[in-house]
This record gives structure tokens, sequence and C-alpha cells, in this order.
């Protein structure tokens, strides 16, 4: 649609004056920031000399933890899947091993693509289990795609070493199948 | 006219025998329920349909009973009022109707209904595992939409839950988690009644109640699939199914099953081109509720990774991959030789739709007057499966349900076609030892032994056989011409089954990427142009045979029936 005249409101440039037209002014104000910055608190970090420290909600690289006895905590119950606006997460369920009592269902493969994962968080927030989290790596590179597409080792791995240095303890409760199924807190 | 009063909204029920669920749902008002079916006999076991009841007098007055009954199992009659707990929602433009003052004690009416459904539920679900994030029924689970709409939102239950073991030995397709069950005794029903054979029991007492089989006797006859979708909760869950895919990314597509010539409707559950599952539609003209094992889990053959899913031509000995821009002259001058010798044979196989066969034999046609057109191999085996059966497996009258033995969906159908152009048809066992120049073998068989039953054992190829089919085969192999052919998922058309019912059906999934559908391939071979619309060609076909004038409109949901 074309714009109407009436719409247009013509704005002319302020016209400059004497002490403007000096250009002193502006010059003395600019220097006065620049010395203040000398010797104000440093602000510039010194990434990758001094890597910054993140706090825990940060949203990096995804892990899937493992529960006391070393299994994927995951019940491959598509909820993250189903989440997931970018479509980054698939998982292949299957029957869980007749060893494992308390579970019926497992994830035989769990992929994301960090790629196209947008990390909003919204499988975090979604996982019953809280099995899947985001951990505060945020140097994620690879040579090639496939180097981004994480399987199920490589996200456990990520748990695995993750919470060896410390940098992100499981921060979620040890999850059981879900707060509708456990009996309400005793009053 | 008898009229009922659900909600104050007046509902004529005619000459029908309704219960209050029936005249309810008449009334458009949903009265939440587990254990009633509309196929099985009523037990009343459930409780979710409790509604308050009375009569409205000739004179206007009305007098309800001071307890809430399960209406499942109260009848409606001339005058009936019925309250459900969706009181608060009833149609505003319906006029309240005079309840007595002692009815409601100081309430509102609906509001005794709505309690007892929440108590309800909570009853059903102190010993229920919650476990919805890896229930297979989760999101078509009646517990959960019932819970949502009913239920309260948290619960009292403050000891252990009674979790008994699950039972995968129920039979070899279906397995039992038996926490989740809440003992509807809907599929102790369906093995009593319908298909009869009663494997299914409930052993114990109260809350001790579980389905069980008998000691040896697993749960083992053609009908046993049904259990599963007649399983409101994710009591009994397919093995077939399990855990392959949750139920909210399926897409359930309207369709006929082709396994048999009774041609049950079902749908067609799939996702990304992949069919996952089939479940029964309701059809009272086809198969009633129920759908048999044999077409609920026969539709493997559409993923099977044996598939032929691209065209071959073969070139000294070894097939060769042909690009249909380069396949379809050579196969046109191919046709065009043939039908010059008069030596042109085309056999229409019983698993085309009636629009394939149509159009397939309008092009053998119109290229020679002289091409023979023959139905198809017609897989037959055994006899037809009677149901319900006694104990002993002996079929009982009256028959409810027929698995035939005919194993093929249309060829009533491709009959008719073939008795148009050429006004007999010719079954394949006639000609099978012919030596015609070319032989078009339309198949699309969804089994091996379908087609090579057919053919002696000596049989040998002789002159040019175009082999149009699923799965690889004794005649693939010895074919010059190898086409994909196309599952009934993967088109659109119409079966007509064994009593003459016309179904159409649209496409579930897409062919193999390669794959052209039947329809497609008969228009460039008639170098027509334009889409290829299964729904256009019908209207053709109705205008040409008189028999299948019906299906010139549109075609009923459950079909019609030709020649009637």
């Amino acid at each position: 649609m074309a714009l109407a005249e009436s719409d247009v409101k013509w704005v002319d440039a302020p016209k400059l004056g004497f002490w403007e037209q000096l250009y002193l002014p502006a010059l003395v104000d600019g220097v006065r920031t620049t010395v203040g910055h000398m010797f104000g608190k440093k602000l510039t970090e010194q990434y990758p000399e001094q890597e910054p420290k993140l706090p825990p909600n940060y949203r990096g690289v995804h892990r899937l933890n493992r529960d006391e006895a070393g299994r994927v905590k995951c019940v491959a119950c598509y909820m993250c899947a189903t989440a997931c606006p970018a479509h980054c997460i698939d998982i292949v369920a299957a029957p869980a091993p007749p060893e494992w009592r308390d579970r019926e269902k497992y994830p035989e493969t769990f992929v994301i693509d960090e790629l196209r994962c947008i990390y909003c968080g919204m499988c975090e927030e979604a996982c019953p289990v809280d099995a899947i989290e985001l951990t505060t790596l945020y140097d994620l590179t690879g040579l090639s795609r496939e180097q981004m597409v994480f399987d199920k080792e490589k996200l456990l791995s990520v748990f695995d070493t993750t919470t060896a240095a410390g940098t992100d303890p499981v921060r979620t409760r040890a999850g059981r199948l879900s707060p509708s199924s456990e009996p309400p807190p005793a009053r | 006219m008898p009229t009922v009063y659900v909600n104050d909204t007046p509902v004529e029920i005619g000459t029908g025998k309704l219960n209050c669920i029936q005249a309810a749902d008449r009334a458009g008002v949903l009265v939440p329920h587990y254990c009633y079916h509309e196929a099985l006999s009523v037990v009343a076991s459930c409780r979710m349909c409790l509604v308050e009841v009375g009569e409205r007098k000739p004179d206007g007055t009305v007098v309800m009973q001071p307890k809430v009954v399960p209406g499942c199992q109260t009848p409606v009659k001339d005058g009936t009022v019925v309250v459900t707990g969706e009181y608060d929602k009833r149609d505003p433009a319906a006029e309240p109707l005079n309840y007595p003052a002692d009815y409601t004690k100081g309430g509102k009416p609906g509001e005794r209904a709505k309690k007892s459904q929440a108590d309800t539920l909570e009853g059903l679900l102190v010993n229920h595992p919650l476990d919805c994030p890896v229930c297979d029924k989760a999101g078509e689970c009646k517990l959960q939409d019932y819970s949502y709409g009913y239920g309260r939102s948290e619960s009292r239950m403050v000891d252990d839950k009674f979790a008994p073991p699950n039972k995968p030995h129920l039979s070899s397709k279906i397995t039992l988690f038996t926490d989740r069950c809440i003992m509807c005794t809907r599929c102790v029903r369906f093995t009593r009644e319908i298909s009869g054979t009663a494997e299914l029991m409930v052993s114990g007492r109260g809350d001790h109640e579980e389905i069980d089989v008998f000691p040896g006797r697993p749960l083992e006859n053609k009908l046993s699939g049904n259990v599963v979708d007649l399983c409101p909760v994710g009591a009994l869950g397919s093995k077939d199914f399990l855990y392959k895919q949750r139920v909210w990314y399926l897409k359930a597509a309207e369709q006929v099953c082709s396994r048999c010539s009774t041609g049950c409707s079902v749908y067609v559950d799939h996702n990304k081109d992949i069919v996952y599952r089939l479940t029964a539609r309701e059809n009272p003209q086809a198969n009633g509720h129920f759908i048999c094992d044999e077409g609920r889990w026969g539709y493997h053959f559409a993923n099977s990774g044996e598939r032929l899913t691209r065209p071959q031509v073969k070139r000294e000995g070894r097939f060769q991959p042909a690009p249909w821009v380069q396949l379809t002259p050579l196969l046109k001058d191919e046709l065009a030789d043939a039908a010059k010798g008069g030596g042109l044979l085309a056999v229409l196989s019983p698993f085309l739709t009636v629009e394939e066969a149509f159009l397939y034999a309008t092009l053998f046609k119109g290229l020679s007057p002289d091409a023979r057109l023959i139905l198809g191999p017609v897989p037959v085996v055994g006899e037809d499966d009677r149901y319900p059966k006694d104990v002993r497996g002996n079929p009982v009258e009256p028959t409810t349900f027929v698995i035939r033995a005919e194993k093929c969906p249309n060829r009533r159908g491709v009959e008719a076609v073939l008795a148009h152009f050429t006004g007999s048809v010719t079954p394949f066992a006639e000609v099978v030892r012919d030596r015609p120049a070319l032989m078009w073998f339309a198949g699309g068989y969804p089994a091996k032994e379908h087609v090579e039953a057919a053919f002696p054992t000596d049989w040998t190829a002789s002159g040019t056989v175009v082999a149009q089919d699923i799965l690889p085969t004794l005649l693939t192999a010895s074919a010059e011409y190898v086409i994909p052919a196309t599952a009934s998922f993967e088109k659109d058309g119409t079966f007509v089954n064994h009593a003459g019912l016309a179904q159409t059906f649209g496409r579930a999934t897409r062919p193999p990427h390669e794959a052209r559908s039947e329809l497609q391939l008969a228009f460039d071979l008639l170098g027509r142009r334009g889409l290829v619309q299964a729904a256009a060609v019908r209207k053709e076909l109705a205008a040409a045979i008189p028999l299948f004038a019906p299906l010139a409109g549109d075609v009923p949901k459950d079909g019609v029936k030709l020649g009637s």
C-alpha cells in the first residue's frame, strides 16, 4: 500500500548554533567518557584465556542423567521430543531389559541434533523423571554436522564429565516417575 | 412420540430401546463411561455413568429418584428425566423442568451426579500407578480424559499402591499391565460374548481382582486384538505396537482392510508415511465394531524391507533400475506391439481398486479389442471362520463376525469391471498355461504365497511379462519389467466386499519414493493429462457401468450396497 501524503510528517534537521559549530564541547565530552573508562572498573572479559563463570541455569549442551545404578534415567516417554519446538530430539523406545525391575520402557536410542536445537530448555521442563538437563557447557564445536548429532552414549558422557568436573551438579530431584504418582507430603 | 428430557433438553427417542447414555448421546451430552460398550452386555460395574433420573408426569410435575443410578443400566421411556453431572453446561435455550423442591435439598440439579463421578474416579485411581509417561495409551486414555474432565486434581491416597505384577504371558500378541486395570471387564465380556472363546476371567475379589487367563489357555483367538481397542485404559497392550509410537503423533486415516473379502472399516494410524497400527472403525454394514487379527496385524507387508520400490528392467539377464521417463515410452511400445499381434493378456488382481481396474481395462481394451482381460489369482485360505464360537472352537449361531476364506478385498468389484469390458470373467487358472506375447500382471498382493500358489511349479515365462507387485515373487523374477505396486494404504479408491458393499477410502501413507500409483501409471500410458484423482475416475466409472452408478456422487461413510 502506498503511503498517503497526509501520513507523512516532514522534519527538518535542527540548525546548528554558534556554540555547536565550534565542535569543541562535543570533543571534550567524548574525551571525558574515554578517560573515565580508563580509570573505571574493567569490564572486558579475557576470553578464551579466562573462561566465564556461568549461572547454573545457563542453557548449554544437553546431558542425559544417570540414576544411582548408572543406568540412563530416561524412560523414553517422548515428552521432550513432543515439547521440542525445533524437532531436534529423536528417540526409539524399547521394552526395558528384564533385569531392570523398576522400568518397563527405556530409550534404545536417544539422539539430539545440537545444530537444530535452539536451547530453549523445553525438554528439561517437560521431562517427568528429570533425565534430560541443559548444562553450562557453551563452547560446543565440531568439524562436521555428524559430530554435532549427539547420541545416547555421547549425552551420557556429557553427564559423566560435567558431574566429575563439578561444574553441573545434578540439580533436579532424583526423580521417581512423577510427582503425581507419589503420596502428598505428610502434614 | 416418546420424549426423554436430558438436562432439560427434550429428545425424541422413537421406538428405540435406549439407556440413559444413548439417550444423552442423542441430546449431545456425553455421559462418561468405561464398562459400557454398545456391542457388549451391560454390567454397570465401573459406576462412572452415574446420573440422576426421574419422571415427568403428563401434567408437567417431575418426580426424581432420591439416589443416583448407573446410566448404562437404566432404560429410558416416555417422560424420563435424566440429569447428568453436566447440568450446569446445559443448553440455555431449553426450558427448565419443574423440579420438585425436595429434590436438590438446597443444591443444584446435577450436583450429586457430578460428585458421584468425581468420587468414582478417585476410587478408580486409588491403585492406578499413574505411569502415563510410559503408558502407550496416554493420549487416548479414557482414564486421563475423564480425570481431566470430571476428577480431582490431586490424590488423597497416602498408603502404598497395590501393584500386582504384569502378565506378558496373557497371549503371544497381547500383554497385560495388571496394575493399570480398572476392572471394567470389557475384555472378559468380549471373549465370552463376541469371540465366544472365553479365555479371560476375573480372579480374586475386591482390591485383589485381576484379569487373568486360565492356566495353559492363553488368549489366542483370531479376534483377540479387539480387547486392546476395547480397553479404556492402558492395561491391555498390543505387543506389536508396544512402545513404537506415542499415539499423539499418529494420524488416523479412514480406510478399508484389504486382507479378506469382509472389507472391514479400519483406521490406519500412520506417521511419517509408516503404518503403525490398524484399529477397528465402526461400520454396521461391514464389520460392526470389531476387526480380526489377520487384518489388524496384517499391515507389515507395506513396511517390509523386501518391497519392490522402484521400476526395473531386465537387461542381459539382470535387473536394472529404470527411470519412469524411459520406462513409460518403452512400456507403451511393448503394449502397442503386443496389441497389434493380438497377444495381449492383462491380469487384474482382486487387490486393485475398482477405479484402477476400470482404467487398466480401458487402457488395454483401447489398445486392442482383442486384448484379453483376466481376473488375477483369488487367494482362498481354508474356510470362512465364523464367530462367536463355543469354548471347543465350534461356531455358534447366530453368527456375528466372519473372517472370510477369500483373502482379497475387491474380487466382486474387479469382476464387475471385467464383466463390463469382456462380457464374462475368466479366472486366472484357465490362462496360466497360455503363451501370450505380453502378459501384464497387475498384482498388488500383500503376500508372496497368493501369487506363487497360482502358478504351477513347472511354469516358465513366455513372451514379455510385465509384473507389477508389492513383494518380489517367482513371477517378478521371470519378468521382463518389474513395476512396484502400491499397498491399499497408499491409494484412494473403492473396494466392493463379498456382499456387494462398495466402500470408498482415502490414502493414508505415501507410496515408496520411486513408485507410481496404478492410477498414475494408467494415466501416463493412456496419455491423459492433469491431476490423477480417484474421485474423477470413479465418476467416469459410475457413468460407464450401471452397477457402479451409486458411486457417482458422494459415497456414504459406511459404504453403499451395489445392485440393490
